[in-house]
């Protein structure tokens, strides 16, 4: 059997600069070279995606002057899925006094990301996180306040400071609407032109250099190319490779797969976040799941009945025949640990029988004793519209009884491989938010997403992609080079392909079975065999979309299935990079977790001295094996030391 | 459950449309309307037949994408909610169900249920913002936020932009629409000093797209699915009128 990979030659960041840490991002922004305010106006910059991480670029490119040309698939810049966010975004402004600081938000996040993310990159993510709240603050973003006046905080999992902002239950929401205000205001002022419902399906590259993208409007099948002096990725997240996940529905990982078989490193494609709080799936029907913020795990705790099989309503169960297993095993963070230890922890307690709910997959999230000390009125006003989400979707009443939650595809740690400067290996091609692998390593800790986002886009993208523009051949590109007629022919000649196929199933039923297929073998647990069965069934249904798949209608005009039919073709792709990523690295980290590789009580067991490194795939062809480029990880401000929430 | 539903189905936006009957079988109380929908274009796809388009994506009711008239209400029968979490136990086996997209002259219907909504995005355009370029923030603290504004701010901002208050509006106004951000932006001390010529500049451009007067009617916040009161509007007028004498003179 031919291998399912090669090793090339490591890879490394060559941006970041030599020196203490904290002296690094201002060394490196002095290095960049500057472009004077009347030059910018001549350079064009395209960004895709206007989530948190690309509204804020692409406002603030405007203000700096550059003509930026923005795109997203929905019908406003606005409803891009950062919108969803619930919880809060950290910062490191001590405000509590509580041992907070830069240095230990840096820790907590290589800590929480179990050791496998750049110590550079984290620490700059640290240093600028203060500033971010500046700014939305600056925008009117109605953060969380209390009495006095002064700005509000909680606590996620993982830490024990106080360090997340929050707007109620919609995070997320007022962030991204003061990063699209900012972004409409400099459409008014002519820096920045939106193009909505547009779908970016190729990336141009122009001897060595991204110079622009293929994209369809989705209103009348029209392609285009746009070209411009640099394009940036701000595309989001793949967690829709499972089918199921708390993702919106239109979360693909198009643009970055198309930009992987250009040239760009796909890194630790395996590294998934499942969160443990969400709701759990009702019926065959289910098209996405819901998320209950972690916030939630500040006042709730999580239980299950200590006897397998309890039928009893929750109610009846009396406190001594309730297993708080979150606390009872984990004492020093309780029901505040990491969103891995937590998800499995779920999962070992339903596999046990304890679960409950329909099918016995769910634990309780119990807010009663809260309720008790706090009143119903404040457990209201922090998570009211969290709790008529659930009620609503449930028809039960989580203010009387206790919710119940299971595990579900969150967020994707993985992503291209950038540089300090968030460079990809494509010259050009930047790429920030959730669609790049940077901060996170293994497993993200909560309010942490949205912070990168906003944290790339306001202040790192802007002071990075300027040594670049100044350095490189611009306003060079031309619609008519071979390259770019090439590429818009390729996406011509896809669409075409799915449309002549006529087979007999739907594009929906190739994605669930996909879907099930990654959840089952790349989920929570992985293991070396099932991940090698996993590439075969991937393998073969692949080969049985290509054959049989149905895309009604026609590309011109307005076809749902046809956008749909695109998106699942490229996460078979992924799915099984990610199957061969998981099955390569046979070591237990973060999300990662290999049946294979356990302690004595079954935490994870990372092995630093075979797997310290980004896994960074090359695409080497159709059919052909990818090819492993390791990014060795080293850590000198922070021991290697096993996780422990103990 | 078994459901038939009767759908306005038009190709584009220029084509004539018309309302179409389907039955739908196989229909679970916990089913969300959008499931629903899946359902139905399953059954359509299955058959060869073009399903029907819808906006959606969230599908948690909070991306403001989706939007329907479900049997003459936008976002269907129940209070405070959108169509994704409008769920089919709302309904009773049998029923017809009609569903139609947002109608208003200044949203174009671009496929069945998908309509243009672009018109928002351009009264934000037009002022819904505070000038604030990334860079040039106090510290976050610096300014102290009362806490009644600070939740006033709030109430008006949790807009979603779905577009239900115009579609609900017997004269096709997007007062409230614009009144939720000259309040969020308004009552906040950031926003004081663009706070008159934001509301009216974001007005003027209102009227420019083609939406109507408000008379005070109150479908849309009757429809509006995170509530969004109506006193956002006289706040508003008032502002406007503020900035009016200044523009005169
Ligand atoms: C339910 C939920 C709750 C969350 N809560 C929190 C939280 O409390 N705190 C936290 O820190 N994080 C949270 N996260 C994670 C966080 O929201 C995301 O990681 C983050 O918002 C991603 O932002 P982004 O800008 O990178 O991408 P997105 O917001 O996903 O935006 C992607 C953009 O790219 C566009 N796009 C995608 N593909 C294409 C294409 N092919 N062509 C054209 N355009 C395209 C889309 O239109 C969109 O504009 C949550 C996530 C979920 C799912
Ligand atoms: S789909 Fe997002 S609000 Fe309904």
């Amino acid at each position: 059997m031919e291998p399912l990979f090669t090793v090339g030659e490591p890879i490394q960041d060559a941006k970041a600069p030599a020196g203490p840490l904290q002296d690094q991002w201002e060394t490196r922004r002095f290095g960049a070279k500057l472009i004077n305010p009347a030059n910018r106006r001549k350079l064009s910059v395209i960004i895709v995606g206007t989530g948190l991480a690309g509204s804020s670029a692409a406002a603030t490119l405007g203000e700096a002057g550059y003509h930026v040309k923005s795109f997203c698939y929905q019908d406003s810049p606005r409803r891009a899925h950062s919108i969803a966010a619930q919880g809060g975004i950290n910062a490191a402004k001590n405000y509590r006094n509580d041992g907070d600081s830069i240095r230990r938000l840096f820790y907590d996040t290589v800590k929480g990301g179990d050791y496998r993310s750049r110590e550079s990159n984290v620490y700059r993510l640290a240093e600028v996180s203060s500033a971010i709240i500046d700014q939305c603050v600056a925008q009117g973003v109605p953060f969380a306040r209390d009495y006095g006046g002064l700005l509000d905080t909680r606590s996620f999992g993982g830490v024990q400071v106080s360090r997340t902002f929050y707007a109620r239950g919609q995070t997320g929401q007022q962030l991204l609407l003061g990063a699209y205000q900012a972004l409409e205001r400099q459409v008014s002022a002519g820096t920045v032109e939106v193009h909505t419902r547009h779908e970016m399906l190729e990336l141009i590259v122009i001897d060595g250099l991204a110079r622009g993208v293929v994209v369809r409007d989705l209103v009348d099948g029209t392609l285009e190319t746009h070209l411009a002096d640099a394009v940036v990725l701000a595309t989001g997240g793949y967690g829709n490779v499972y089918h199921l996940s708390t993702n919106a529905m239109g979360c693909n990982t198009s643009a970055t797969w198309r930009a992987h078989r250009k040239g760009a490193l796909f890194a630790n494609p395996c590294f998934t976040q499942i969160h443990p709080t969400c709701i759990p799936v009702s019926g065959e029907h289910q098209s996405k799941l819901t998320l209950m913020s972690e916030s939630l795990r500040n006042d709730g705790r999580i239980w299950v009945p200590v006897q397998a099989g309890d039928t009893r309503a929750p109610g009846d169960i009396p406190k001594d025949e309730r297993d708080y297993y979150l606390e009872r095993q984990y004492p020093a963070f309780g029901n505040l640990v990491p969103r891995d230890v937590a998800s499995r922890a779920a999962k070992n307690q339903c596999d046990a029988g304890r679960g409950v709910g329909p099918g016995g997959r769910g634990v309780y999230l119990d807010l009663a004793d809260a309720i008790t000390r706090l009143g119903r009125d404040a457990i209201e006003e922090k998570y009211g519209n969290l709790l008529d989400m659930y009620q609503k979707i449930t028809d039960e009443d989580p203010y009387r009884s206790p919710m119940r939650i299971y595990p579900a595809v969150h967020y994707t740690m993985g992503g291209l491989w950038v540089d300090y400067d968030l460079e990809s290996t494509i010259p050009g091609l930047f790429v920030i938010g959730e669609a790049n692998y940077s901060d996170h390593g293994a497993n993200r800790l909560g309010a942490s997403a949205l912070m990168q986002g906003l944290a790339d886009g306001y202040f790192i993208l802007p002071n990075t992609i300027n040594d670049y523009l100044a350095k490189n051949p611009v306003g060079t590109a031309d619609s008519s080079h071979p390259e770019a007629v090439k590429a818009l022919e390729t996406v011509r000649e896809r669409l075409n392909r799915f449309l002549s196929i006529a087979g007999n199933r739907t594009v929906d039923s190739f994605h669930k079975e996909l879907g099930a297929i990654v959840w089952e073998y790349c989920g929570m647990e992985r293991n070396a065999e099932g991940l090698e069965h996993a590439v075969g069934l991937i393998r073969a249904l692949k080969a049985e979309f290509w054959l049989d798949v149905k895309v009604t209608g026609m590309n011109e005009e307005l076809n749902q299935t046809l956008e749909r039919a695109g998106r699942v073709a490229d996460f078979f792709e992924l799915a099984e990079l990610m199957c061969i990523d998981a099955l390569h690295r046979g070591e237990s980290c973060g999300s990662h977790f290999r049946t294979e590789s356990q302690t004595g009580d079954g935490e994870a067991l990372r092995n630093d001295d075979a797997f310290a490194y980004v896994a960074a795939w090359e695409f080497t062809g159709e059919g052909s094996p990818p090819r492993l480029r390791k990014e060795n990880l080293e850590y000198h401000n922070v021991e290697l030391a096993q996780r422990s929430y103990k | 459950m078994n459901i038939t539903v009767r759908i306005w189905r038009q190709h584009d936006q220029t084509a004539a449309g018309q309302m179409v009957s389907y039955r739908v079988d196989g229909v679970s109380p916990d089913m969300s309307f959008l499931e629903m929908l899946d359902v139905l274009n399953d059954q359509l796809s299955a058959a060869g037949d073009d399903p029907v388009a819808f906006d959606h994506d969230c599908r948690e009711g909070i991306c403001g994408m989706c939007s329907l008239v479900i049997n003459g209400i936008a976002h269907g029968p129940e209070a405070l909610t959108t169509t994704c979490q409008l769920y089919m136990r709302h309904f009773n086996d049998g029923d017809t169900i009609d569903i139609e997209p947002w109608r208003s002259a200044s949203f174009p219907i671009l496929r069945d249920l998908i309509v243009d909504r672009s018109a928002l995005d351009r009264i934000i355009q037009a002022g819904g913002y505070i000038s604030a370029p990334t860079g040039s923030a106090p510290d976050a603290a610096a300014t102290l936020v009362p806490k009644k504004d600070a939740d006033r701010a709030f109430d008006a901002a949790v807009c979603i932009g779905c577009g239900a208050c115009i579609a609900a509006c017997p004269n096709g106004s997007g007062m409230l629409f614009t009144g939720a951000k000259a309040n969020h932006l308004g009552v906040l001390p950031q926003g004081q000093p663009e706070r008159h010529e934001r509301a009216l500049a974001m007005v003027n451009q209102h009227d420019a797209e083609g939406f109507g007067g408000c008379t005070q009617i109150g479908e849309c916040t009757a429809v509006c699915p995170v509530g969004i009161p109506l006193d956002m509007i006289s706040f508003l007028n008032a502002d406007v009128l503020s900035a009016l004498p200044k523009e005169n003179t």
